[in-house]
C-alpha cells in the first residue's frame, strides 16, 4: 500500500512546494478558489493582499493546519491533501512561526527552543541545548535564555519563536503575519531576523503587510484577493507597474 | 471606593481602556488570627466551665474530660485527615482520567464521561456514601485471596466519588480554558495530540486546578465526619462514644463537640487562606 503511493522522491530541481488547484471552504464559505503556484527551494515569496483575502488560511493549509477541500500540496513531494498524510513527517519539514508568538509560557525561551526536537525528534539533549543556545545568538538573544515568555518583549517572543522553529531544522518556513502584533520599533528586529534567515538560503514563505520588507527580500510576490491570485511577479515589476486594477488600488492604499 | 477612583484617575489617563474587573468584596476585615482561635477556645472553656459549676463536683470537670480524652479523639480526627487524603489522591487521579475523557475526540467515550460527572456532581454525597457502603461487599476474593474490606475504606471510596466528578470539571475546565493557539504551535512543531495535552497543556493548567483544588480537599476533609452515619471510627463516632463514656453529661456536650469543630477549623482555615493567597497571586500574573 505504501509502496504504491509513495511518490517519486523529491529532488532539490522540483518546486520544494507546489499548490495545484487548491481549494478551501469554510462551511459554504469559499475561502481558497484554486490557487496554484510553486516555490522552488532557497526561494522567498511574499503573500501579501487585502484582509480576508485568504492569506492565512492558505498558508496554514501547506503545513496541514487547515485541512483543504480539494486540490493538491506537495511538500518535497509529500502530499499534504492525503487523508492518510503523516503530519508529524510534514511538520518536521516545515516550521511556522505565528502572528501571537504562541510561545509555551511555562518554559523559559530555551526550554521552548528545546522541547520539540528533545521529545518529538528524541535528540540528545546536550546536543539539543548547544543548538538552542546558538540559535538564541543567532536571533540576538543571548542573556534571555533563562527568562519566560511573559518576561520578554514582544519582538524578543517572536524571535524565540523564530528560533523555537528553526530548531527543528525545517526546510521550509512559513510566516504568518509575524509582525503584525509588534510595536513600530520591534518590527525591525524580527524583520532584521527574517532577512538573514533568507539569506541563509532558507525557503521562506511570509504572510506580511510590510510592503518594503516584501520588496526587499522576496524573489516573488503573490498578491491575493478574495481568494485568488489576482497578480504575482518578482518585486520590481509588481511594485512599479502592477497590470490589475486591483493591485493597484490595494497598493495605492497602502505604500 | 471615592478615594479610589482619584487614583486611577491619576495613574491612568483613559482609565475606560482598562480591562474591567471586579473587585474583590471584602466584608470589613474578616481575617483570623492566632488570636481569635485563643479567644474561641477560651470562650468553650468558659461554656464548659460555667457548665461544670452547676454539675456534680464529684466528677471530672469538662476540660480534663477534653484533656484526657484527647489523644484518643485526635487519632480519630487524624482518620478523618486519612480519609480525605485517601479519597482526595484516588478522586484526582480518577477525576483527570474523566475530565480528559469528556474532552476526548471518541465521542461515545465523551458521552460517558460526561454523564458520569454529571451524575456524581449532581447526587448528595451522603447518599453516594449510603451507596457505596451497602453496595460493597465486606470483602472481595481475588484469586482465592481473600481481601477485606473494612468501613472505612469502603467510606473513602465513597467518598471519592464526588471528588472524581469535581475534579473532573476542574481538569476539563482548564484545559478548555487554554488558548487553542497553544495547540497549534504544538502541532505545527510535530508534537502529538496526546505529547501536547502532557507537556504542552496540563502542565499550563496545574496553575489554574490548583485553587479549585483546594478548595474541593477543605470540602471533603469537612464531609468525612459523614462517616461516622455508617459507622466509621473517625473523630464524631469517638466524640459521641467518649460523651457516652463520661455518663452522657448533657454539659459536657458543648465541650467535646466543639473540641471537634476546633480541630477541624484550624486544619482547614489555613488551606482556606493559602487557596486566598493562590488565586490572588495567579490573578496578577
Amino acid at each position: 500500500m505504501a509502496v504504491a503511493t509513495a511518490p517519486k522522491p523529491w529532488t532539490p530541481d522540483q518546486p520544494i512546494v507546489q499548490l495545484i488547484d487548491v481549494h478551501k471552504y469554510f462551511g459554504a464559505l469559499e475561502v481558497l478558489k484554486g490557487v496554484s503556484f510553486d516555490v522552488k527551494k532557497g526561494e522567498v515569496i511574499c503573500i501579501i493582499g487585502p484582509s480576508g483575502s485568504g492569506k492565512s488560511t492558505l498558508i496554514r493549509c501547506i503545513n496541514a493546519l487547515v485541512p483543504v477541500t480539494s486540490g493538491t500540496i506537495r511538500v518535497e513531494g509529500i502530499e499534504v491533501a492525503d487523508p492518510n498524510l503523516d503530519k508529524l513527517a510534514l511538520r518536521r519539514k516545515v516550521g511556522m512561526v505565528f502572528q501571537q508568538y504562541n510561545l509555551f509560557p511555562h518554559k523559559t525561551a530555551l526550554q521552548n527552543v528545546m522541547m520539540a526536537p528533545i521529545h518529538v525528534l528524541h535528540q540528545d539533549k546536550r546536543e539539543v541545548e548547544e543548538r538552542a543556545r546558538a540559535l538564541m545568538k543567532k536571533v540576538r538573544l543571548v542573556g534571555k535564555e533563562d527568562s519566560y515568555p511573559g518576561e520578554l518583549s514582544g519582538g524578543q517572543q517572536q524571535r524565540v519563536a523564530i528560533a523555537r522553529s528553526l530548531a527543528m531544522r525545517p526546510d521550509v518556513m512559513l510566516f504568518d503575519e509575524v509582525t503584525a502584533a509588534l510595536d513600530p520599533e520591534t518590527v525591525k528586529e524580527v524583520l532584521v531576523t527574517i532577512r538573514e534567515l533568507a539569506e541563509d538560503g532558507m525557503t521562506c514563505l511570509l504572510v506580511t503587510h510590510e510592503m518594503n520588507f516584501a520588496r526587499d527580500v522576496a524573489d516573488h510576490i503573490y498578491f491575493t484577493d478574495r481568494g485568488v491570485i489576482v497578480e504575482h511577479g518578482p518585486p520590481a515589476t509588481f511594485f512599479s507597474d502592477p497590470s490589475d486594477p486591483r493591485t493597484r488600488e490595494f497598493l495605492s492604499q497602502v505604500l | 471606593m471615592s478615594t479610589k477612583d482619584t487614583q486611577m484617575g491619576a495613574d491612568a489617563p483613559l482609565p475606560v481602556l482598562l480591562p474591567f474587573r471586579i473587585e474583590p468584596t471584602r466584608l470589613g476585615a474578616p481575617r483570623l488570627a492566632p488570636v481569635h482561635a485563643l479567644l474561641f477556645g477560651a470562650g468553650l472553656a468558659l461554656l464548659a466551665g460555667s457548665a461544670w459549676a452547676q454539675a456534680d463536683n464529684a466528677q471530672l470537670p469538662p476540660l480534663e474530660v477534653i484533656v484526657k480524652w484527647a489523644p484518643l479523639l485526635l487519632s480519630g480526627f487524624a482518620f478523618n485527615i486519612l480519609i480525605s487524603m485517601i479519597a482526595m489522591a484516588i478522586g484526582t487521579g480518577a477525576g483527570l482520567g474523566v475530565g480528559l475523557g469528556m474532552i476526548s475526540e471518541n465521542p461515545l467515550l465523551a458521552r460517558v464521561c460526561w454523564a458520569l460527572t454529571q451524575f456524581f456532581r449532581n447526587a448528595p454525597w451522603l447518599v453516594l456514601l449510603f451507596f457505596v457502603m451497602f453496595l460493597v461487599p465486606f470483602q472481595v476474593t481475588i484469586f482465592g485471596v481473600q481481601i477485606p474490606l473494612p468501613d472505612w475504606v469502603k467510606a473513602t471510596v465513597g467518598f471519592s466519588l464526588p471528588v472524581m466528578a469535581n475534579v473532573a470539571e476542574i481538569v476539563r475546565g482548564a484545559v478548555r480554558s487554554v488558548p487553542s493557539t497553544q495547540w497549534e504551535a504544538a502541532e505545527s512543531l510535530a508534537f502529538t495530540p496526546r505529547q501536547t495535552m502532557w507537556r504542552i497543556i496540563l502542565p499550563q493548567c496545574v496553575k489554574r486546578m490548583l485553587p479549585p483544588w483546594m478548595n474541593l480537599y477543605s470540602l471533603v476533609t469537612m464531609a468525612t465526619v459523614q462517616a461516622s452515619i455508617v459507622g466509621v471510627s473517625e473523630m464524631l463516632t469517638l466524640t459521641a462514644q467518649v460523651h457516652t463514656a463520661e455518663g452522657g453529661r448533657p454539659e459536657l456536650f458543648a465541650p467535646l463537640y466543639g473540641f471537634a469543630l476546633f480541630c477541624f477549623f484550624l486544619y482547614c482555615y489555613p488551606i482556606d487562606r493559602f487557596t486566598a493567597r493562590l488565586e490572588r497571586r495567579f490573578h496578577i500574573r
